[in-house]
């Protein structure tokens, strides 16, 4: 097992040294930098100087190599906006960005394995169909419209919760979390909400098809011959058989709403790292944008991790067997 | 009232498919005493798995039980609700699989499987039911039963893993097992050891035993009796001896031909000729007519019916001692 998480770690570094040196490429070496780093009517003598300083006269790989010498020193460079540096700027938008995925892919796990696992049990039932039914619109119903409709229905005609910021924030660590006061709950509520929808359609697919699957199976069978009642069949057996695709799939979720929860950022005016990047786009502010890439690029390569560990301790044929 | 375990009588069960519908069981009858052990034996197709899920409750959609009736202890099972039929399984009606490697769950140790299988049915708590359950290993020549209790399925071989089941059917010490090609999928020398102390257990707590397989030269050194299914009716049945001495229909002849284990040195093995035709498609008559040498225009017509009470065969000419139909 410890060989297992040290060859893992190895593995992510390599990601990592790819990722930037991708990042690398693709913000600093392609196009003429300096036309992005100052203004075209800077003097000369200030060209030079953010020449030199960012070293932009040595040759490529000594370029990459001092860029990875900053980035271990978490040095991601400084807003051109807002003049301070990437990684505090991204760091202060995380934790919304964070609680904000995190409430989604949770409420999504929690309500949409029980009702997959649910649908694949009884395929025929009319409950069933119903279910399907809605995990259809959360598939196909674009993100946006939901979100609209949720402002106007709960926050426009209703007004029962809140649709724009993040509320009451507690802090811990430094850095203020909303989860943790009602007020900020009702804030959070309705962004997650929206960001769900899509989680929750897919969990559901996938639960009633892992479940389906599995009912069929001989275990399931074996099971009954030794007169388990079905509800413990599916809470023992199938949930934790379907576990393993489904932490997956949670695990991409999570990391893709982390770096993409933009659109509902957006809608819910949500101050998180989504609405961050998209104003950074919009002002190119390339520092940020970096940092940006960088940093996404490190949590999906933790959740992966977290993911593959994760597998190998709810199976386990991955860990080292011994045999009779 | 007889006092035999199990009474099965015209069982029919059924599959409604689009194509229309598979009698997989189509009108059995049989008895079986405390403690026997009786072997059903035929090709791929012909019903054993549906007759075996169809005893204990556990058949798969489409398939329903459409007639007849199987009493158990004088127990009616046809009709019995789930719940009800629930709490036999496990407790006095137990089944094991082919392939141990499919039905034992590899995600959860011996021990939780074990355990979860004891308190199916009351048996208190964990404590409890995992001394049950490393009894129940040590019972079936696990050794070190205890240790392995924290085992998972893929460390153990392939017949120790076939040993955990049939460790599980054993918990609650039935007084039926119904064993579907428990051995199949094991090394021959494995198959014989596990054959030897299943005959051994079964002898020992008086669990009557059905063995399904499609190998008569397994039932044969195993079962006291044998029953032979083709498309879903019994085509012969009797004690084992009998059977194999004096085959009477031309299906277990043909049956019997095909064994190595059983032929005598030297002689060529034959093969059935034809293949098993489609359960959607019986033949009227006779449904082995289409394949057999001896058959007739009466074959062809008229469904046969059976002689004798202990050694019997469905043919309207059976063979005689020396292997040629009689007239
Ligand atoms: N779920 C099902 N749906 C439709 N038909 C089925 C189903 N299960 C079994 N049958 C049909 O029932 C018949 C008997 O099948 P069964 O599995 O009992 O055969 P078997 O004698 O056990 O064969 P094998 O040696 O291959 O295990 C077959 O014709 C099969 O097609
Ligand atoms: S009844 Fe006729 S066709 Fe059928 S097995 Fe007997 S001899 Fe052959
Ligand atoms: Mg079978």
């Amino acid at each position: 097992m410890l060989g297992y998480i040290i060859q893992r770690l190895i593995q992510s570094g390599f990601v990592m040294l790819a990722m930037s040196a991708l990042v690398f490429v693709g913000v600093y070496a392609i196009g003429n930098p300096i036309d992005v780093l100052i203004s075209p009517d800077a003097t000369q003598d200030i060209r030079e100087a953010t020449i030199r300083h960012y070293g932009l006269d040595q040759p490529l790989w000594q370029q990459y190599l001092a860029f990875l010498g900053r980035l271990l020193q978490g040095d991601l460079g400084r807003s051109f906006v807002l003049n301070i540096p990437v990684l505090q700027l991204v760091l202060s938008r995380l934790p919304a960005t964070l609680e904000l995925a995190l409430a989604s892919v949770l409420i999504g796990a929690f309500v949409g394995i029980p009702l997959g696992i649910y649908a694949g049990y009884r395929p025929e039932s009319p409950v069933s169909k119903t279910i399907m039914a809605v995990s259809v619109l959360g598939f196909s119903v674009p993100t946006f419209w939901v979100g609209l409709i949720l402002i106007l229905t709960f926050a426009v005609n209703l007004d029962w919760l809140p649709a724009g910021d993040r509320g009451e924030t507690v802090e811990i660590f430094g850095v203020g979390w909303s989860f943790l006061t009602w007020d900020g709950l009702r804030f959070l509520a309705l962004p997650a909400l929206n960001l769900c929808l899509f989680k929750l359609a897919m969990l559901i697919r996938l639960s009633r098809a892992g479940t389906r699957e599995i009912m069929l199976s001989d275990t399931v069978k074996f099971a009954r011959a030794a007169g388990l009642s079905d509800f413990t069949i599916l809470r023992r057996h199938v949930l934790r058989l379907i576990s393993i695709p489904l932490v997956t799939v949670f695990g991409l979720e999570f990391g893709s709403t982390l770096a993409f929860a933009v659109v509902t950022e957006t809608i819910f005016s949500w101050p998180g790292v989504g609405k961050l990047i998209i104003d950074s786009i919009t002002s190119l502010d390339r520092p940020v944008m970096v940092g940006y890439l960088i940093l996404v690029a490190f949590l999906f390569v933790t959740i992966n991790l977290v993911v593959d560990l994760t597998y190998a301790l709810l199976d386990p044929r991955l860990r080292r067997g011994r045999r009779v | 009232m007889s006092k035999a375990l199990l009474q099965v009588r015209d069982l029919r069960t059924h599959f409604e498919t689009r194509a229309g519908t598979i009698k997989a069981v189509d009108g059995i009858s049989f008895t079986l005493e405390r403690g026997e052990i009786l072997g059903l034996v035929g090709e791929s197709g012909s019903g054993k798995s549906v007759t075996g899920f169809s005893l204990i409750g556990l058949l798969d959609a489409p398939g329903r039980i459409a007639g007849g009736s199987v009493l158990f202890d004088r127990q009616e099972l046809v009709g019995l609700s789930q719940s009800e039929m629930r709490k036999l399984r496990g407790k006095r009606i137990a089944m094991i699989f082919q392939d141990p490697a499919a039905t034992l769950n590899p995600v959860l140790t011996i021990g939780q499987q074990m355990a979860m299988a004891v308190q199916a049915h009351g048996g208190g708590g964990d404590g409890a039911a995992l001394a049950l359950a490393a009894r129940s290993l040590s019972r079936v020549g696990i050794p070190d039963a205890a240790a392995r209790l924290n085992a998972y399925p893929h460390e153990f071989s392939g017949g120790m893993r076939q040993r955990v089941a049939i460790a599980i059917a054993l918990l609650h010490e039935p007084e039926l097992i119904i064993a579907d090609e428990p051995t199949t999928a094991l090394d021959v020398s494995i198959q014989a050891q596990i054959l030897a102390e299943m005959k051994m257990l079964a002898q020992g707590s008086g669990t009557a035993l059905i063995w399904i397989s499609h190998d008569l030269a397994i039932v044969s050194s195993l079962a006291d009796r044998v029953i032979v299914l083709y498309l879903g009716r019994i085509v012969e049945y009797g004690p084992v001896r009998d059977v194999l001495r004096a085959p009477l229909h031309p299906y277990t002849r043909g049956l019997l031909d095909s064994l190595p284990a059983l032929a005598a040195p030297g002689q060529k093995l034959m093969q059935i000729p034809g293949s098993t035709p489609s359960p959607l498609n019986v033949p009227p008559g006779c449904p082995f007519a289409p394949r057999c040498s001896h058959a007739t225009e009466l074959c062809r017509s008229e469904p046969p019916g059976v002689g004798d009470e202990r050694h019997g065969a469905f043919c309207h000419h059976p063979l005689n001692a020396s292997g040629g139909p009689n007239a």
